[in-house]
């Protein structure tokens, strides 16, 4: 049986978890959606005093946080396996993945898709619409490629993130707290154009992890500031990132089957 | 007493043990802390005049909420207690010969003490030795000091006794989850974490200053700062007291109905 | 059949002692300690063959079976089961293996037993007439026919282990490895457990290899022991090889461990 299918049954034994647990799963997304208001009001309280932050307007920021908030929630919602890893390894559940006949990544994904994120997801989709519609973009073809592109970039970004933190899982469950700055960091400070932190920010994050490819190059393309016209390709680019991200955990899987638990 | 020191001791040295960790968190606090103070740049670099605070009172109150984010963060509840609570081990605990409030709350207390102990001194150093305005100076005066330290101790005791509440109204939910993340999320607005206070509309910003939320680490914050000073530094103060007792005796009600609702029941 | 040659394991782990003022030190130093998990290890089952592994906890009993499984890889040794090295080829050796883990489940808490067992089949691309042919051959063997409708998490724990082993067994492995199978169970549950495997040995010639405390499962189903200690192999033969072991098999191998001084 192909991935894709079985990946469905795997989706579908755990809706069918959900289920038993009704209340809990939309107080859980309700929550989700509540944390990612707060920010959202963030924002909005310091727009409405500022106006504006480094040439962009309310709507402009609002955009932008609006694909952040919708890569992030796209990559905890098929990648949360890597970002819940550290319980797989505590309790042993990998040694069990390792004695089932398929790839072990398509296991730790498959085993936990979280989909209380769509609290997070439908934020992420209305701020998006109103800021768009209020911002003036002139839509064209590369635009709409752009949008598109930023998304599947940002996904593969995040989740890459996450498997970096899952792979180092391997080699330790303790202090990888750092990694917040990377996944959460990135996503509470990336409601903002990266440029408003100043060169060396966006440098780092252009240079090391790349946020600013899937962030502030395309965003400036879709407003039209200061674009070049291979902008749109940077997202595509970054996906990138995941390749030395799997070098880790090929690394991690073996240092876990040179010493056990 | 000895019993409740010797619960720090214990944890205080469980989470010595977890040094790794704590450095982590000292790196990760101190990225957080450097980025939030880079937002509030790029917004007094857009506009000074509309900002509230001087970017020197932002810095102080940044830095002081990552070196002491143990003592006041929402989300750090005891996940001990809670599912203590819905497994029903808790009343094995109802059995020890202990008050059941002075016992959580202390352990509660011990947890973020520890914590905060741990980590705040490497942050609070590398604050003091950055360049003016983004780093933080010594309290303004004497004075300041002075309420600092009762600010934030009664912010700690607010902070906790609000977490006992939610511990206690924990028996009487279905979803222990989403009280929690209902209420973990309205500290984070209203308590100043995500935002100072000062940043809210004024409007709003005087009905909030007026809540149990206000007196966590937005007094003692704002005081060391020098954002409040004077008898409105001693109101605050004075409020913080009256939620500090309002939450514990409310938190002791609750917590009270609960165990008579369990023994009846028994567990 | 198995066959394991010279195996050789060491670990690395920190040393973590109580108290405050060794938390203070260990901020700054931390001090190793090496651990012989396994210490030349060898031995060899022939198809169809019943095995009891044996020892203290911390012997090197489960060392060994995660290198039989797969998960570990020795320092050095070798280890060839159906011509295969276990680590170097994964995914094909563990569709021929079957492993229950004590205490941790591999059903999906929340549903139905069912559910867990038509996953398996497709993680494990069972075809689907061997598939009910097994489920329903182990629903009558394991008496489970009115346990798969209810959710892994309602069942009782002699109930859980026979569900376990039933979806460890759905896709024909010829190597079943079982940790410690009837911890914790009650009377009744433990024997159908050893009734069941004993059977399934028999008309399957499954080769079973089963780690355990509960010397009487070792009495019930296996007629030869390894019995390891400090990563040692110290005795493997049949449990007469024990002495004293026909009037109290528990008392002898305490003495067995004690003589050993492990």
């Amino acid at each position: 049986m192909g991935y894709l299918r079985l990946y469905k049954k795997y989706l579908k034994i755990q809706l069918q978890s959900m289920m038993q647990y009704k209340s809990s799963l939309l107080l859980n997304t309700i929550g989700q959606f509540l944390v990612s208001f707060n920010v959202f009001l963030g924002i909005y309280f310091m727009m409405q005093r500022f106006h504006r932050i480094d040439g962009f307007s309310y709507e402009e920021v609002l955009l932008c946080f609006a694909v952040i908030l919708l890569e992030f929630s796209l990559a905890e919602c098929f990648a949360r396996g890597f970002d819940t890893f550290s319980s797989v390894i505590s309790n042993s559940e990998f040694d069990r993945i390792l004695v089932r006949p398929r790839n072990e990544i398509f296991q730790v994904l498959a085993n936990k898709i979280e989909l209380t994120r769509v609290g997070r997801m439908l934020q992420a989709v209305v701020l998006f619409i109103y800021g768009i519609s209020r911002s003036n973009v002139i839509w064209t073809k590369w635009r709409v490629l752009t949008v598109i592109f930023m998304i599947i970039g940002g996904t593969a970004v995040f989740s890459g993130l996450f498997l970096i933190y899952a792979s180092l899982c391997f080699f330790t469950i303790e202090g990888l707290e750092f990694m917040n700055v990377l996944t959460d960091g990135a996503r509470e400070y990336g409601r903002y154009p990266i440029s408003i932190y100043g060169k060396r920010v966006l440098q780092f994050c252009t240079f090391v992890v790349p946020y600013s490819l899937i962030q502030y190059y395309p965003l400036c393309f879709l407003l039209d500031k200061n674009s070049k016209t291979w902008y749109p390709l940077l997202p595509l680019a970054a996906c990138l990132f995941l390749l030395p991200c799997y070098g880790l955990w090929r690394l991690g899987v073996r240092h876990y089957k040179s010493v056990g638990s | 007493m000895r019993k409740y020191l010797s619960f720090f001791r214990l944890r205080f040295s469980m989470g010595l043990q977890y040094r790794a960790a704590a450095a982590a968190g000292i790196v990760t606090q101190f990225a957080w802390g450097g980025m939030e103070i880079l937002v509030y740049r790029a917004f007094y670099r857009a506009d000074a005049a509309a900002f509230p605070m001087t970017m020197q009172q932002v810095s102080a109150y940044i830095w002081l909420q990552q070196a002491f984010l143990a003592l006041f963060m929402s989300w750090m509840m005891e996940n001990e207690i809670f599912d203590g609570i819905r497994n029903g081990n808790v009343v094995y605990e109802l059995c020890r010969p202990v008050d059941l409030y002075a016992m959580w709350f202390s352990r509660s207390m011990a947890n973020r003490l520890s914590k905060a102990v741990l980590r705040c001194f490497p942050i609070l150093l590398i604050a003091a030795i950055l360049p003016d305005p983004y780093g933080m100076g010594l309290p303004v005066s004497v004075s300041a000091a002075g309420l600092f330290l009762v600010g934030m101790t009664l912010g700690l005791i607010v902070t906790v006794a609000f977490c006992m509440l939610v511990y206690g109204f924990t028996f009487f939910t279905i979803s222990p989850d989403g009280l929690r993340i209902f209420c973990v999320s309205a500290v984070e607005l209203l308590a100043g974490e995500i935002l100072p206070l000062p940043f809210f509309p004024d409007g709003l910003r005087r009905i909030v200053e007026l809540l149990p939320f206000a007196s966590m680490q937005n007094v003692p914050l704002r005081i060391y700062s020098g954002n409040i000073s004077g008898t409105e530094a001693i109101r605050a103060v004075g409020l913080q007291a009256f939620w500090a007792a309002a939450l514990i005796l409310a938190g002791r009600a609750v917590l009270n109905k609960a165990c008579s609702r369990m023994t009846i029941q028994g567990g | 059949m198995i066959e394991v040659q010279h195996l050789h394991k060491t670990f690395r782990v920190a040393r973590r002692d109580a108290g405050f003022a060794q938390a203070c030190r260990s901020l700054f130093r931390r001090e190793y300690e090496e651990i012989r998990a396994l210490d030349d290890i060898s031995f060899t089952i022939q198809e169809g063959e019943m095995v009891g592994y044996i020892g203290p906890n911390g012997a090197g009993k489960s060392s060994t079976i995660k290198v039989l499984s797969g998960i570990l890889v020795p320092d050095s040794g070798t280890c060839i089961i159906n011509g295969r090295v276990p680590w170097k080829e994964r995914v094909r050796h563990v569709k021929e293996i079957g492993v229950v883990f004590g205490q941790r489940t591999q059903l999906w808490w929340d549903v139905p037993v069912i559910d867990s067992f038509e996953l398996l089949r497709d993680i494990y691309e069972i075809p689907e007439e061997i598939y009910r042919e097994n489920r329903e051959e182990l629903t009558e063997l394991l008496n489970l026919a009115e346990l798969l409708r209810t959710p892994a998490r309602q069942l009782s724990l002699g109930q859980r282990m026979r569900c376990e082993i039933a979806a460890s067994l759905l896709h024909s492995p010829k190597i079943l490895f079982l940790d410690e199978p009837t911890i914790g169970l009650d009377a009744v549950s433990k024997l159908a457990v050893r009734d069941f495997i004993r059977k399934q040995n028999e008309k399957h010639g499954t080769t079973v290899i089963l780690t355990t405390h509960d010397m009487q499962d070792i009495e019930a189903l296996t007629d030869r022991i390894i019995l390891i200690g400090k990563g040692k192999i110290l005795l493997d033969g049949s449990l007469t090889d024990i002495p004293g072991a026909e009037e109290n098999l528990d008392l002898a191998v305490a003495n067995l461990y004690h003589q050993y001084g492990i």
